[in-house]
């Protein structure tokens, strides 16, 4: 069974008198391991998609499944508790707490961890972002790291509770291209390690560098390749 | 959801905002801290003039002239001339229920002691007076109910008279004349102090009370009786007997109405902490008032706190924060702020209660009680106001959250 499933997906809103069709009827399969990156240009949908894929939003018409779960008739209890234990964001401008360490800001998830499936918060928190790189950096807060830093930081903060999916905005959009490179190979080797990630984005250098490439246009799938 | 991490996270949330928390306490802290101080110097000051009436004598009884105000139209007690010295040596005489009584005549006249003169009140009593008032000679010695009987030309000073006419002497064996009658000091009262009007008690010359009546009064009518009950308990019962005796001394029928009234010292006790009872009351309600406006002051800075926090809120939303988890949040961080405030608010009030008791040099009781229910009031605002801005946060799309600017 693949790990996502969009059957007919369809987003619409209301902006004034003018519903805006940002999806008009997706249909797409994400199987595990998957690293697929969603590109399209701007008012393409890709955001919306993510939006709900990501459990912050839900579809106006059609199916999102997520590892068996039909999330489209969910309350917003259960899609707050599903964004917790299954999903990890990282945004473009980082989202990090200002003035709270690198360690705080990581463990945050964990707060809102009804199920207490890590026992160690500070352990696991170290952990995480050992494996992103930033084992010297750990009480530093947002504004003395660097851009790279500051998402290393927000995608150790999105692993901290083992999700089942990585989902990305635009991670690189305010990184310059070396740096871009460094988060993306972040993402690869986590990829590597079995995560799935998706990853939203318009610049096709860093699309190029997943596995699978699908664009969106006028909130329709164009494009799907395997790279 | 962890309480301990909870209070941790509005904890910080405080101390990185420390001007602003300080701000938004202001409020509380000026309203607990008026609460408590009010209420403690309102109790010290009822509990000085319980002390003060209590000093004024034990079990005291006192009959006055006039009707205490049943019926139709009543005058004020004492305004009428209804007593006379028989109707106080009937009390002592049949009355079961009391200790002592004492006639009390009372004058005003210049006095004169060789070159000093002084304008003071003269009281004729008899000798039962010093013990119904507890008020013991320092000097000298009181007059004897013989002198009473004999209508002796002698006074005993009160300390302010015996300064002020014999400044740095002996007044004992003295001559002063009081009015054109003159006397011999027998005796000076120990200091007694301000009353509870805060007229100095030691303005005073005592002297017997036929001697007051028959050569500086109109030798009929007198002021008042005071009496003392044989214990507190049976004041109300000393009360009745005293009554009846009363209406038979002077032959009221069984529909007419007293023409005296008998006042307890439980009366005037109630009396005098009714305007300090009110007192408390009307300040309390101002500092209810500011209390509220504190309130207010917490739920605006809230307001604009979840406002400035919104991308924060929905970071917290987007790794699975639930509402109810936002909410909690900030009903938690309105609580500290206003139980803080109680807390500053409590102290501060202790202080002012302190300086203010200095000030207008009354007592100050602290209560417990006051101060736990002002510490709890102040939490139960913090969470009333912090409701609205809370509720705000929780109900924030996490989507446009992440994306404010």
């Amino acid at each position: 069974m693949a790990l996502i499933e969009l059957n007919n997906l369809t987003k619409t809103y209301r902006m004034g008198d003018i519903d805006v069709h940002a999806l008009r009827g997706v249909n797409m399969k994400v199987e595990e391991r998957e690293f697929l990156a969603i590109t399209g240009a701007s008012g393409s949908g890709k955001s919306t998609m993510l939006n709900i894929l990501g459990c912050l939003d839900l579809p106006s018409g059609g199916e999102y499944v997520l590892g068996g779960v039909q999330v489209s008739g969910l309350g917003k209890r259960e899609l707050a508790d599903i964004r917790n234990e299954k999903i990890g964001f990282v945004f473009q401008g980082f989202n990090l707490l200002p003035r709270t360490s690198a360690l705080e800001n990581v463990e945050l998830p964990l707060l809102y961890d009804r199920a207490g499936r890590i026992k160690d918060p500070a352990r696991k928190a170290i952990e995480v972002l050992t494996r992103v790189g930033l084992a010297d950096r750990l009480h530093h807060e947002p504004n003395k790291l660097s851009g790279g830093e500051q998402q290393r930081v927000a995608i150790a903060r999105a692993l901290i509770n083992e999700p089942s999916i990585l989902l990305a905005d635009e991670p690189t959009g305010n990184l310059d291209t070396v740096t871009s490179m460094e988060v993306i190979e972040i993402f690869r080797d986590l990829n590597r390690q079995g995560m799935t990630i998706i990853l939203v984005t318009h610049e096709p250098d860093i699309a190029h560098q997943a596995r699978r490439a699908i664009e969106l246009r006028d909130g329709r799938i164009v494009k799907d390749v395997v790279l | 959801m962890k309480w301990k991490s909870l209070i941790k996270v509005a904890l910080k949330s405080i101390m990185k905002n420390r001007m602003r928390s300080f701000l938004t306490m202001l409020g509380i802290i000026i309203g607990v801290a008026s609460v408590i101080a009010l209420i403690s110097v309102g109790r010290g000051t009822q509990a000085d003039i319980s002390g003060k009436i209590q000093s004024m004598g034990t079990n005291l009884l006192m009959v006055m002239p006039g009707a205490s105000g049943f019926g139709g139209v009543s005058r004020g007690a004492g305004s009428w001339h209804t007593l006379t010295i028989a109707d106080a040596e009937k009390i002592e005489n049949e009355a079961t229920l009391v200790t002592q009584v004492s006639p009390v005549v009372r004058e005003s006249a210049q006095v004169i002691a060789g070159r000093n003169n002084w304008f003071t009140s003269v009281q004729g009593v008899t000798e039962n007076y010093t013990v119904i008032r507890s008020w013991p000679v320092d000097r000298g010695a009181f007059f004897t109910d013989r002198d009473v009987k004999a209508m002796a030309k002698v006074a005993v000073l009160g300390a302010t008279v015996a300064d002020t006419l014999f400044p740095g002497q002996d007044p004992i064996g003295a001559r002063i004349r009081v009015g054109n009658v003159p006397f011999t000091v027998v005796g000076v009262l120990g200091t007694k102090g301000q009353n509870m009007m805060g007229s100095d008690q030691d303005d005073i010359i005592l002297a017997p009370a036929t001697t007051v009546l028959f050569r500086l009064g109109d030798g009929k009518w007198i002021n008042s009786i005071t009496v003392s009950a044989v214990s507190e308990q049976e004041t109300e019962a000393a009360r009745s007997e005293i009554e009846t005796i009363m209406r038979r001394a002077h032959q009221l029928a069984g529909s007419e109405e007293n023409d005296f009234s008998i006042r307890t010292q439980t009366e005037l006790n109630e009396m005098a902490t009714s305007v300090t009872k009110m007192m408390t009351l009307l300040l309390s309600a101002v500092a209810g008032v500011s209390l509220l406006v504190g309130g207010i002051g917490i739920m605006n800075i809230m307001l604009v706190s979840v406002t400035e926090r919104t991308r924060e809120i929905g970071i917290r939303l987007a790794i699975g924060a639930r509402e109810a988890d936002v909410l909690v949040q900030f009903l938690i961080e309105a609580a500290i702020i206003s139980l803080m405030g109680g807390l500053l608010g409590i102290l501060l009030g202790l202080v002012t209660a302190g300086i203010i008791g200095k000030a207008i040099s009354a007592s100050v009781v602290i209560d417990p009680v006051t101060i736990a229910v002002s510490f709890l009031f102040s939490g139960i605002i913090g969470i009333f106001f912090g409701f609205y801005p809370a509720k705000k946060a929780a109900a924030l799309n996490p989507i446009e959250a992440l994306h404010y600017e």
